[in-house]
């Protein structure tokens, strides 16, 4: 019964938790992945284009929830999450043809494609800002719980209960069904298939006559809906303020790089990797340990490794160990 | 009037130093071009001392001359030799952290409760890094292996919060108003800005000696990295820089206001010139800085351009130009590397002491990644990477527009606004958000030069 006990509230605060953050990192990291193997640079400009995306979804949101328009007992963001992704295409696409697309011409160095998304992020960052304000909003509705912890503990007759909330099961499905559509997409499709081909190796995807426009294109518009909806799923699980996504940039980055750079499934993994890490690091272990010793050796200390206020402090550090023991990734991505 | 005809001097000699490359005439010398550019940034210090005040005009022309230094530092990193540093904002934040530890007053009874277990853990953290790095090159790399260094790692991280939690405690518990930290060493402050050097220098060193020699993307996100992890630091661990309740009243290296307003010469000189003495004493104040920082900038960029163009120089730009041949050519690209990062990240840690000297006090929670990390670079684009007067410049116009963009905005917002009703909805929420047109105006800027004048207003000879 202890043991039972001690599984459910590590459950509770760590694993359901990080199962949530991770696949939020995951879906981010995929599109800067995604980038990487298509455009070759760092792009970012990516947290701010969640950021974006979040913003039109949310500004949705209200304009449905206004008109009393609701899918309860899910939030109604779902409902407007397809117009925040097409918006966020939009205006992506916007800025591979106004910014990108120039130097792509000229040939220039992945450097300076990097200086140019910092221009973006500046100026994302900037719109985001004045549209609608440095503050946190709320635009989470309908129910709160798939299960209260309070019923799980009616349910099991546990001392520990177990929550799982509404934000966090919708993550999760969604995250699988968004991964599972992008690799049938990479997989089976021919506009994939050209894809994978021209981030393996561009001058014989050009040779065998792929259009390298249409493949940009592609990856943009694949980038801009990864963002929207981490960004949202995000937004719905914590809280939505503009400046949070220029910090999550640095695990994303993070989780890219550990699952290898350019890498689909790498960055999925390096996702996963980064929030487990993050949550278990910061955890504080006393109650857990009490469970399973006898009472005489309950622990005084929080039992914590390291305070939350450090937790990107984690994934940097993963970072560095990456790039010291194993610099192209878990899953051997590219490298320039 | 005189004000009318020197923005009418400064409108010429823009006209006259950008016109002849717009519309494709032949340029002028680079000499008369770079020094009207100059010129025109001092007439503009100097219309702001005319309209708005001097003490303004001042205090504007030493944030200046410390963004100067700073665009300084990052030209060396990414002019000289093409590094890209994400993360100024952390050696600026450790210059700052010098400024505290140097020139702050120790708290006694802090060191006498907790000095001890502070130090204790840091013995502790530095074996544990010795152990893992020891297990590491000791033993086969095996499922083995990583478990010791998993455990070694565990190990010392329960070990060390068990010295280092309670003599936080102790530290943060003296006098937690207006102490609650170690203090510094109580040394004049102009000392911390080489130690702020040091400071960003060893931090540079670790970042480098991690990610130089891989892609170059990874240097960039190592830097964006370091730079959160070291504001963190600041923000939270208060036993250090007492966190965000802030170290205020460091001393200066320059006299206050108080003393000199009390002072007989001071007030004979202020009364022979006809001033008020409070108000000029203040200018005399910031007039002290401005002296300070000029002589700091000039050393740097003196030596920065003997730099330049000495054999090493020339071979920082071969390597940035074309990695491959000069590393045929027996060039130690990863080593050079290093070398300049280091170089770059030690001015740009002085000038963060600099600014915290300037200040007088350290508010962790102004360290912003937008004003301190992409602002400068925005100097350096602008100013015209690799090109020192370059970056100096690009400090100046960037810093100068940054400040007054604020009431331009807002004029320019009323202005349009000026249409609608007082109580417009619209209306009030584009003249609050004028605040966040600088981020937008300072992207468009960066990417407006990196397209179509990629070399900057003092391009690289």
């Amino acid at each position: 019964m202890e043991l039972l006990n001690a599984f459910i509230l590590l459950s509770n605060f760590v694993l359901v938790p990080a199962i949530a953050y991770g696949s939020q990192l995951a879906l981010g990291a995929l599109g800067v992945t995604l980038i990487y193997g298509i455009l070759r640079f760092s792009n970012f400009a990516h947290g701010d284009t969640m950021a974006f995306g979040a913003m039109v979804t949310i500004l949705f949101t209200w304009w449905f929830q206004s008109m009393g328009i609701s899918i309860d007992p899910l939030p109604t963001a779902l409902l407007a999450l397809p117009f925040g992704i097409l918006f966020c295409i939009g205006f992506v696409l916007a800025t591979d043809r106004i910014v990108y697309r120039f130097y792509r011409r000229q040939k220039a160095a992945p450097v300076i494609f990097l200086i140019a998304s910092m221009g973006v992020m500046f100026v994302t960052n900037g719109v985001v800002r004045f549209i609608i304000g440095p503050n946190d909003q709320k635009f989470a509705d309908g129910e709160r719980f798939i299960i209260k912890a309070r019923t799980f503990k009616q349910m099991t007759g546990l001392e520990e209960g177990l929550s799982f909330k509404v934000s966090q099961g919708i993550t999760v499905v969604t995250a699988i069904l968004v991964v599972i559509a992008l690799f049938w997409f990479l997989n089976r499709t021919r506009t994939g298939k050209s894809m994978r081909a021209y981030s393996d190796n561009e001058d014989l995807a050009l040779l065998s006559g792929i259009n390298p426009d249409k493949v940009v294109m592609v990856a943009w518009i694949i980038a801009a809906t990864l963002a929207t909806i981490a960004g949202t799923l995000y937004g719905l699980d914590k809280s939505f303020k503009p400046f949070t996504y220029l910090q999550l940039l640095l695990p994303i980055f993070a989780a890219a790089i550990v699952g290898g750079l350019g890498s689909p499934l790498g960055a999925i993994a390096g996702g996963f990797v980064i929030a487990f890490s993050e949550i278990m690091v910061t955890y504080a272990y006393k109650k857990f340990i009490a469970y399973l010793v006898p009472e005489s050796w309950e622990p005084d200390t929080l039992v914590q490794l390291l305070s939350t206020d450090y937790k990107f402090a984690v994934s940097f550090m993963i970072l560095l160990l990456v790039l010291l023991f194993r610099p192209t990734g878990i899953f051997a991505g590219k490298s320039v | 009037m005189i004000v009318t005809l020197l923005g009418l001097a400064c409108f010429a000699l823009l006209v006259v130093s950008l016109a002849p490359r717009l519309v494709g005439l032949a340029p002028l010398p680079d000499r008369i071009r770079n020094v009207s550019l100059f010129a025109i940034m001092a007439l503009l210090i100097i219309i702001v001392g005319m309209i708005q005040s001097w003490n303004v005009a001042l205090a504007l022309l030493n944030l200046c001359l410390i963004s100067s230094i700073m665009a300084l530092g990052v030209n060396i990193q990414w002019g000289y030799a093409g590094l890209l540093n994400v993360g100024i904002m952390g050696f600026a934040a450790l210059g700052g952290v010098a400024a505290v530890l140097i020139s702050a007053d120790p708290v006694a009874d802090a060191w006498a409760a907790g000095a001890l277990g502070i130090f204790v853990s840091f013995i502790l953290a530095v074996v544990t890094v010795m152990a893992a790095i020891y297990a590491y090159r000791n033993m086969a790399p095996s499922m083995a292996r990583g478990l010791t260094l998993f455990a070694i790692i565990v190990i010392g991280l329960i070990v060390i919060r068990y010295f280092y939690g309670p003599a936080r405690d102790a530290i943060e518990d003296v006098n937690p108003a207006s102490e609650g930290y170690l203090g510094g060493l109580g040394l004049p402050i102009i000392l911390a800005w080489p130690v702020g050097g040091v400071f960003a220098g060893l931090a540079a060193w670790l970042i480098g000696k991690t990610a130089l020699g891989l892609r170059s993307d990874y240097l960039a996100i190592a830097t964006l990295g370091i730079a959160e992890i070291i504001v963190a630091i600041i923000k939270h661990e208060d036993w250090l820089t007492r966190g965000v309740k802030n170290v205020s009243g460091l001393p200066r290296p320059v006299p206050y206001e108080i003393d000199l307003q009390q002072s007989q010469w001071f007030v004979d000189l202020a009364t022979r010139l006809g001033q008020d003495p409070a108000l000029s004493s203040s200018v005399f104040v910031k007039l002290c800085y401005a002296i300070l920082f000029t002589v700091v900038l000039l050393i740097v960029l003196w030596l920065s351009e003997r730099a330049l163009n000495s054999p090493w120089g020339r071979m920082m730009r071969a390597i940035r130009d074309n990695e491959v041949s000069a590393n045929a050519m027996g060039k130690d690209v990863v080593a050079r590397h290093l070398q300049v990062f280091v170089l770059g990240s030690i001015v740009v840690g002085i000038a963060g002491a600099m600014l915290t000297t300037l200040d007088g006090q350290l508010t962790p929670g102004a360290y912003q990644p937008l004003r301190f990390t992409f602002l400068i670079w925005v100097m350096v684009i602008l100013g015209g990477s690799g090109n020192n007067w370059g970056a100096v410049l690009g400090g100046f116009v960037v810093w100068f527009f940054w400040i007054q963009a604020e009431p331009i905005g807002t004029w320019l917002m009323q202005t349009i606004t000026s249409g609608m009703a007082e109580d417009n909805a619209l209306r009030i929420h584009l003249l609050n958000s004028t605040a966040h047109m600088r981020l937008m105006t300072m992207g468009l800027i960066l990417l407006l030069v990196l397209r179509f004048s990629p070399r900057g207003l003092i391009p690289e000879k």
